[in-house]
């Protein structure tokens, strides 16, 4: 056995009587590259920053390249060469790649030599891994995909020889995690060791060498990756058999409930952000838009729901106009059958401040059944939360909890009781399964499924490529703000991959 | 990396976490008393039975109270919006020009039980007109209310002391302040509750406003959590985008918040026009609106912690101010540092000890607090 270049020895870690971490051993071998997988909240991110120095573990052992040392902050780490890419990336937008590269280590008071010292090094960064990047480029204008280019030159640039991935594919496009994974072989034929942390089966059945499965706070197992399934990881995973297939019949899709024609729809800043978008979704049938996430997707979904004002186009509900360009409530919209899952669950649809049962009622709160004149009904809606409870198997189930303190799964299914519950005509639904684990996945796609079976018209946007083709019963894919396709649910990934990267409308327009 | 938060039980919370700060207060508040040559503990003991120490103190620490109920409920309820009214003084000032011409105009013609209510009307109403204006030009021009409130305070004080001098001022008088009201705006006092049980009160300013201001916290307790409009406040206050969302309206509710919030300050002036002065004179406000918002802050916003923090800051204006009568080196600057320390620690510094809080907790007693572990499938 090669020699181990992290081994973690009966790590522990509470917060509180949390505890995110119990009696962890982990061996990552120098020269590999190590997949951590587990559901939200198993603590492989915990883990993750205890090894990196945000977090000191209560108790444990660090050992990297064989000798035991303390890790109190991400300084300690970097300097025995431990570099960490971050799920959200810690990059100062308006900076250039260069810029960015030396913050931290910009050596002397004046700039200069070290900007031409990290040119050099960029150079051969570039020549030996094949991680091209212009250094003058300004981050905001880079694609996501080189901005984590970015983040992983920032690590080697500072020497590093193990290298942390935080999720690295949840914003990628199939090809730019493709490239990803060309990148990070080239870094371990180099002698480099990997941990990539992430929940995607997939991948660590793609890239890995070994694989570790985490499930509540303990390490359950160890296995290389070429003797082991994607059904075994699964079950390791959640600690049960999970139906990886969602099993749904043919569509019957019926009159159109929703219709939007020429929707262009501009940010803040006065970027179109959807561009004369027209789509229609019948009764009985899920429609899923697929992109990668910031082509537009959002703002469409947010303005049908009446969230965000559109500049120009109409949108029809179940045969009648909504205001879509001038004053929309949507709180009108609901009253008009119209139930919104929102894409952030956190700022959006829940208030996490907020009591169980108080956010069981949001948006349906001047509902006559909730109220008594101009009060609140306490009992009714206590009731009627703990029915949501039963009903959706939220846990635990107290309507009196704060929603802050329940996992993304549950309180996904807080939100889905209270948009679903209401028996809409069209449901939007944005990144329904976003930070959810996969038991709650499997419930939440049934939910879906049956939501379309008994007549509902779905509209369905994530960025999860999966989601889209075993959901949808029709695919849409969104580009730089325009629909630039639509193809059937038996589409192959690299199909719609292409369409998403707009590799086709490209070739169309030369 | 979501680190979980670990939760105390609600006693601990709105509680413990308060004294603890309260006591390092006045721990620090000691060391002052002691770098200035006095005896710390005998300054406490002054302190205390200035305000406590007879039946005529205890009237007067309430009378303070009073005050700072209103204006410690009006900065609540702007929070609860997600508001920072701090404009509580100049709305309270304002709003004596509504209690005055109420007065000034029934004190003759109604009894007390009549002006009363209308000096209440008058009160809020002017009140929430002076807080309408910063609430509009947030909701519609997005005006930071901070600033506006701040600013509003400035030009109520100016406006006032025109009014005081000129207008109001009855000819020939060399006071700024308008002419005493007859028996038909002077509220009854409450001092024969305290005699009743045997003490001694006089002349002290505890009037019936006191349970105005009780009345009002119960009040403002239904409407944030027993309301629709509550709820959607707080919806509002806590996320608004969540409050988008749910088809809350922004300008709205800035707009109610805030009237809501102005229109307790106002009342405010009825206790010292109405219940004690007996005219309108300057400055009868006295910081009471600012006292407010650290009364808010260390309520955590609730009635029930604003009553008795309210209560806190009477003692330490009537304690304080024997203090400084009694001790020669302790001016009444000194007790104006000292409430400082109580908003520093109470206020500002609210959280800096709930670590350690949490630590002891979960050591001592883990299952009476924290997150409820995920447990078995699908969680």
């Amino acid at each position: 056995m090669a020699e181990a270049a992290i081994q973690l020895i009966g790590i522990n870690k509470s917060f509180g009587p949390v505890r995110a971490n119990r009696d962890i051993n982990l061996e990552v071998e120098r020269g590999t590259i190590h997949g951590i997988i587990g559901e939200n909240g198993a603590g492989k991110s915990t883990l993750m920053s205890i090894l990196y120095g945000f977090y000191q573990a209560d108790s444990g052992e660090v050992r990297v390249g064989g000798k035991p040392i303390a890790i109190n902050t991400p300084n300690d780490a970097i300097a025995v060469g431990i570099g960490m890419v971050h799920q959200h990336f810690m990059l100062v937008e308006n900076f250039t790649v260069i810029e960015n590269v030396i913050l931290g280590a910009e050596g002397e008071a004046l700039l200069k030599s070290s900007i031409s010292k990290a040119r050099s090094e960029l150079q051969r960064l570039e020549r030996e891994y094949g991680l091209e990047v212009d250094p003058d480029a300004v981050i905001e204008e880079l694609p996501v995909g080189l901005q984590q280019r970015v983040e992983i030159l920032k690590a080697l640039y500072r020497g590093a020889d193990i290298l942390i991935l935080d999720e690295p594919t949840g914003v990628l496009t199939p090809a730019e995690a493709d490239h990803l994974f060309r990148i990070l072989k080239m870094l371990k034929d180099q002698g480099k060791t990997v941990v990539l942390i992430t929940h995607k089966l997939r991948e660590i059945m793609a890239i890995t060498d070994t694989v570790s499965v985490m499930r509540q706070g303990t390490m359950v197992a160890t296995r290389k990756t070429s003797e082991t399934t994607v059904e075994e990881l699964a079950e390791l995973m959640v600690g049960r058999r999970v139906l990886l297939r969602v099993e749904k019949g043919e569509p019957r899709p019926a009159d159109v409930k929703l219709s939007v024609s020429n929707l262009t729809v501009r940010d803040s800043r006065g970027v179109v952000m959807v561009d004369d978008v027209s789509l229609d979704v019948h009764a009985g049938e899920i429609v899923g838009i697929a992109g990668v996430a910031g082509n537009g997707q959002s703002e469409l979904l947010e303005a049908i729901a009446g969230t965000r004002n559109a500049e120009a186009g109409t949108v029809m509900l179940d045969g009648r106009p909504v205001d879509v360009t001038g004053h929309v409530d949507p709180g009108e919209l609901r009253d008009r059958g119209l139930a919104h899952v929102p894409e952030d669950r956190h700022h959006v649809g829940l208030v996490l401040a907020f009591e169980e049962a108080e956010n069981s009622i949001l948006g349906y709160h001047d509902k006559p059944q909730y109220l008594r004149g101009p009060f609140l009904n306490i009992e009714a809606i206590h009731a009627d939360a703990r029915d949501k409870i039963a009903k959706y198997d939220i846990r635990p189930a107290s309507d009196r909890l704060k929603t802050a303190n329940f996992s993304g799964g549950n309180q996904q299914k807080i939100v889905l009781a209270r948009e679903m519950e209401q028996d809409p005509t069209v449901l939007l639904v944005g990144q329904p399964t976003r930070g959810v684990d996969v038991g709650a996945i499997e419930f939440i796609h049934k939910r879906l499924i049956a939501m379309r079976d008994a007549g509902k018209a779905v509209l369905l946007v994530s960025v999860e490529l999966d989601e889209i083709r075993s959901l949808s019963d029709r695919i849409l894919v969104m580009f730089a703000g325009r629909i630039v396709g639509e193809r059937g649910p038996d589409a192959s990934e690299g199909e719609l991959g292409l369409l998403m990267a707009g590799v086709e409308q490209r070739e169309a327009a030369e | 990396m979501s680190a979980p938060f670990a939760r105390l039980p609600r006693w601990a919370d709105y509680g413990l976490i308060p004294v603890i700060n309260l006591i390092v207060a006045f721990l620090v508040a000691g060391i002052v008393v002691l770098l200035v040559g006095e005896n710390p503990i005998d300054a406490a003991g002054i302190l205390v039975k200035g305000a406590f120490g007879s039946g005529q103190n205890i009237a007067y620490t309430l009378y303070y109270a009073t005050s700072f109920i209103f204006t410690g409920l009006a900065v609540a309820v702007a929070f609860h919006c997600g508001l920072f009214n701090i404009g509580g003084e100049g709305q309270a000032y304002i709003a004596g020009l509504g209690v005055a011409v109420v007065c000034l105009t029934f004190d003759g013609v109604l009894p007390w039980w009549l002006t009363f209510p209308l000096a209440i009307a008058a009160a809020a109403a002017v009140g929430a007109a002076w807080a309408f204006i910063p609430a509009y030009l947030q909701a519609r021009r997005g005006s930071h209310i901070v600033i506006t409130t701040i600013m509003f305070n400035f030009i109520a004080a100016s406006a006032m002391v025109y009014l005081l001098v000129g207008p109001l001022k009855p000819a020939g008088s060399m006071a700024p302040q308008t002419r005493d009201f007859l028996a038909g705006a002077q509220l009854p006092k409450l001092g024969w509750v305290l005699e009743a049980m045997g003490m001694s009160v006089r002349s002290a300013p505890l009037n019936i406003s006191f349970l105005l201001a009780l009345l009002m916290a119960w009040a403002v307790w239904l409407l944030i959590w027993r309301t629709k409009l509550g709820y959607e406040m707080r919806t509002f206050g806590f996320s608004p985008k969540a409050a988008r969302y749910a088809g809350i309206s922004d300008v709205r509710m800035i707009i109610i918040g805030m009237l809501i919030s102005g229109g307790l300050a106002g009342m405010m002036a009825l206790n010292p026009i109405m219940g004690d002065q007996h005219h309108m004179t300057l400055d009868f406000v006295a910081g009471a609106g600012f006292v407010g918002i650290a009364v808010a802050l260390m309520g955590r916003s609730h009635p029930a912690g604003i009553v008795p923090a309210a209560v806190l800051f009477g003692v330490l204006y009537q304690g304080g101010a024997e203090l400084a009568f009694e001790m020669p080196n302790i001016s009444r600057d000194m007790i104006v540092i000292i409430q400082g320390l109580v908003i520093l620690f109470a206020g500002a510094l609210e959280h800096m000890f709930r670590p350690y809080v949490q630590t002891v907790f979960a050591s001592l007693s883990p299952r009476t607090m924290g997150v409820p572990a995920p447990k078995g499938e699908g969680a």
